[in-house]
């Protein structure tokens, strides 16, 4: 495709971490990625195709701020081409036995496999993210989901959706930046497996392995416009979702874009399942497991820097055990390995963006300005690229912006609460409603307060764990529609026996 | 004086039903109700803004009760309702039959068809969770579970079109909400309001709590956009959103929902054809849940 010069290959300058004993670097080959081009055009009915416009965006590691490609920003006609081309598809496509449409999808997971490490290295270069996260959480899980829906493929007359469910057509899926092939999956996998055909925008700034996985449908001799992928930022993704002949959207990411698009699509037939912002309570109370707990919290708010929508940002302590909980989670962060995302033994990558470093930053600085007290460990962040200790707030209110805003970023606000009922108070005080975790080692207590928290998934005694047999989603403003499980197959079918 | 001499008719004040009480609406005001022919019905109360809203706090005020009643005792509650319409059949047969301009006995099939519907969803409530829940057979030493719980307040537009709209559709879409523990606020059919505002005198006394259901009649296009903008809605049923333009258009309302997010069930494509003596199907029942799904490790 182009030429490899060799901007994969400057190595993140070291960050010493003090107090840490040394461990000697465990750098994973960014050569191992694979050939990236110069500069990539848009996926259309099966072929890589330039732009109608002249805009390019770039595309850049985050770790060590060098631009890794440039891409193009997709126009209004880009989008239309792209949706033609799926509409072109759909009917074959949606005509195809069920049988058939499994064995593409259970190619697709198959080549993921097969070329796991090479996604994992790119996933972590374009995104910033712990080459062991990508290796050990997305890869898998992306594998996981393309062969879990192509099994519902030829099954869908067995999923309780009535006899002879059908598909929509064709689906605008918008996806974010925090886990970029991870997101395409869940948007890709069901979409196919109920016969829709796809035009899918990845974020503007991880669009490198979606264009990867156009050569995965390449290789899986996926018949041509099923699926199509165009670049660019939110322009491309508006001009995508408000195209007329789209009949499903389907969003993750923040919730005043999930607003616009909802009210974008008022009034037509489009169906729509958005997945939007958290500000998840980890509720921990007196008679927990501490170390486990511990290892809970650091897991829901550091896993992938804190760039999880399900994130465990608030942590709710019951007040007898707050000074014990707090000193062993100090400890605990103390350890943490800030720096290269492809060293193995790093635990937190680089921030995805300078726009996103600066969000964070700003919500930081708020914290402290209304009066909550910062607290990070003592460790050296790298030169170059984007990065953010991770940080916890002690005295925070129910009314500071980091207790109600979604930071998405490595900080963690801690509340206090002395009653099971003050917690799920307090844990249900937010607008989102997508995760919950709660830490106690008394069964009924989990029940009660699983039963009271309004949170699409809650994690009792664990926490971020995922799974494509597993429905998750959202109650309130953090959106409606499950990915996942056979809940994920709903968003995808007609099932309007609402037309009486 | 003879037996037959004429008796004058005691007329029924019609009033809105909000939380378990029949008031009269803060406007004041009332509305001519005539039937399929011009003719004078009754009056109905022109609700307001500010009734749609004093709605919704009885509704919210409802949830925490009703959502956490069991479900098999939400299922007697609904076949209690089905008996008391059985025994009010001769009268909504009657306002059925004005509402939309049928003889009594289409009236009457209509009315038996809404006792019945009241008995199906009855059925559901100790149901809906096996069939829209259930274990996940997660790839790890985890129990993994996800069920159904209920939205919360559901904002309803009362179907104004259609075969049986007048007290069918209303059954139609009042039911599966509240089976599965939600309440509803409904902006009842404006111009044929009076089948909705005895619904409300049904439903208390059938051990339906105060706020579970709440009935407004009024003008569609004051009442839907309070509850379509309303913060405290969780959810909307577009069913009667017939009308083309306006503020209390489907496109407008759900335009307006966005803002807060709520689900939204878009009218059916052509409202009027629409017959609800059809099969309900479990479409309605499964719009207003969310899915919880729990995790826990196994492990000794």
């Amino acid at each position: 495709m182009a030429k490899t010069d060799k901007k994969t290959a400057q190595p993140v300058q070291p960050a010493k971490a003090s107090g840490l004993f040394e461990y000697a670097p465990a750098p994973e080959s960014p050569a191992a990625a694979g050939e990236i081009a110069t500069s990539y055009g848009h996926f259309i009915g099966g072929r890589f195709v330039d732009s109608s416009g002249s805009e390019a965006l770039k595309t850049v590691n985050p770790a060590t701020e060098q631009v890794l490609a440039e891409f193009a920003q997709g126009t209004e006609e880009d989008v239309d081409r792209a949706v033609k081309a799926a509409r072109k598809a759909f009917a074959d496509w949606s005509s195809l036995p069920g049988s058939e449409r499994a064995k593409y999808l259970f190619r697709i997971a198959r080549i993921v496999q097969e070329r796991s490490r090479e996604l994992a290295v790119l996933e972590s270069i374009d995104n910033g993210k712990p080459i062991r996260e990508t290796r050990d959480v997305d890869l898998p899980l992306v594998a996981a989901h393309f062969f879990y829906y192509a099994g519902w493929a030829d099954k869908l007359d067995f999923a309780g959706f009535g006899p002879n469910p059908r598909p929509l057509g064709v689906a605008a899926q918008v996806i974010p930046w925090n886990f970029p092939l991870l997101m395409l999956a869940w948007k890709v996998a069901p979409a196919l497996a109920t016969g829709n055909t796809v035009v899918l925008k990845p974020a503007e700034t991880t669009p490198l392995t979606a264009l990867r996985f156009a050569d995965i449908c390449r290789q899986a001799g996926l018949p041509d416009g099923v699926v199509n992928i165009v670049t660019g930022d939110g322009r491309t993704g508006a001009a995508l979702t408000a195209h007329p002949d789209v009949n499903k959207v389907a969003f993750t990411g923040s919730t005043p874009v999930g607003r616009a698009i909802a009210k974008q699509i008022a009034g037509t037939r489009k169906k729509l399942s958005l997945e939007l912002g958290g500000k998840a309570a980890n509720i921990v109370f007196d008679d927990a497991p501490l170390d486990q707990a511990v290892e809970g919290i650091v897991n829901g708010i550091f896993f992938n820097q804190g760039h999880v929508c399900c994130a465990g940002s608030r942590l709710l302590v019951q007040e007898s055990i707050q000074d014990e909980l707090l000193d062993a989670l100090k400890r605990r962060m103390g350890t943490l390995r800030v720096g290269d995302p492809l060293d193995k033994n790093t635990d937190i990558g680089a921030i995805n963006s300078a726009a996103q470093l600066a969000r964070i930053t700003e919500l930081a600085a708020a914290g402290e300005q209304e009066g909550a007290e910062r607290w990070a460990p003592e460790c050296e962040l790298p030169g170059a690229g984007y990065w953010f200790r991770p940080t916890l707030f002690t005295g925070v209110s129910q009314a500071h912006r980091i207790a109600r805003e979604e930071i998405f970023g490595p900080v963690l606000s801690v509340l206090t609460f002395r009653t099971p009922a003050e917690a799920v108070e307090k844990a249900n005080n937010t607008p989102f409603g997508l995760s919950a975790g709660i830490w106690t080692e008394k069964g009924s207590r989990i029940l009660w307060t699983a039963n009271r928290l309004r949170a699409g998934v809650v994690w009792a005694n664990t926490f971020n764990k995922f799974d494509p047999t597993s429905p998750f989603g959202g109650y309130k403003e953090s959106g409606y529609g499950r990915e996942g499980g056979r809940h994920g197959l709903e968003p995808y079918l007609n099932v309007e026996a609402l037309d009486v | 004086m003879s037996e037959t001499a004429m008796r004058i008719e005691v007329f029924k004040t019609y009033k809105l039903y909000v939380g378990g009480k029949f008031p009269r609406s803060e406007s004041g005001r009332v509305y001519e109700v005539t039937d399929a022919k011009g003719q004078w019905l009754a009056n109905a109360p022109l609700g307001t803004r500010k009734d749609a809203r004093d709605a919704v706090v009885a509704a919210r005020a409802a949830v925490k009760g009703w959502s956490g009643t069991t479900a098999y005792n939400r299922g007697q509650v609904l076949y209690r309702v089905a008996e008391m319409l059985q025994g009010r059949r001769e009268q909504f047969t009657a306002e059925v039959a004005a509402a939309e301009g049928l003889g009594a006995k289409k009236a009457a099939a209509l009315v038996d068809a809404a006792i019945d519907r009241w008995v199906w969803y009855a059925g559901w409530t100790d149901k809906v969770a096996q069939i829209a829940g259930g274990a996940n057979p997660v790839a790890g030493p985890f129990f993994n579970l996800s069920t159904p719980e209920p939205t919360g307040v559901v904002g309803v537009v009362a179907p104004r079109a259609g075969h049986g709209f007048s007290l069918l559709g209303l059954v139609s879409v009042i039911a599966p909400a509240i089976a599965t523990g939600n309440t509803v606020v409904v902006a009842a059919a404006e111009q044929a309001p009076l089948p909705a505002l005895s619904l409300g005198e049904v439903l208390a006394t059938s051990d339906v709590p105060g706020g579970v259901v709440n009935l407004i009649s009024g003008r569609t296009a004051d009442i839907a956009p309070t509850l379509a903008s309303h913060q405290d809605v969780n959810a909307l049923d577009l069913a009667g959103a017939i009308d083309p333009e306006g503020p209390g258009a489907a496109a407008a309302l759900e335009a307006a929902a966005a803002d807060t997010l709520k689900r939204v069930v878009r009218p059916a494509a052509d409202p009027s054809a629409a017959d609800w003596t059809a099969s309900p199907g479990t479409g309605r029942l499964l719009s207003f849940l969310e899915t919880k799904t729990v995790w826990h490790p196994m492990g000794i």
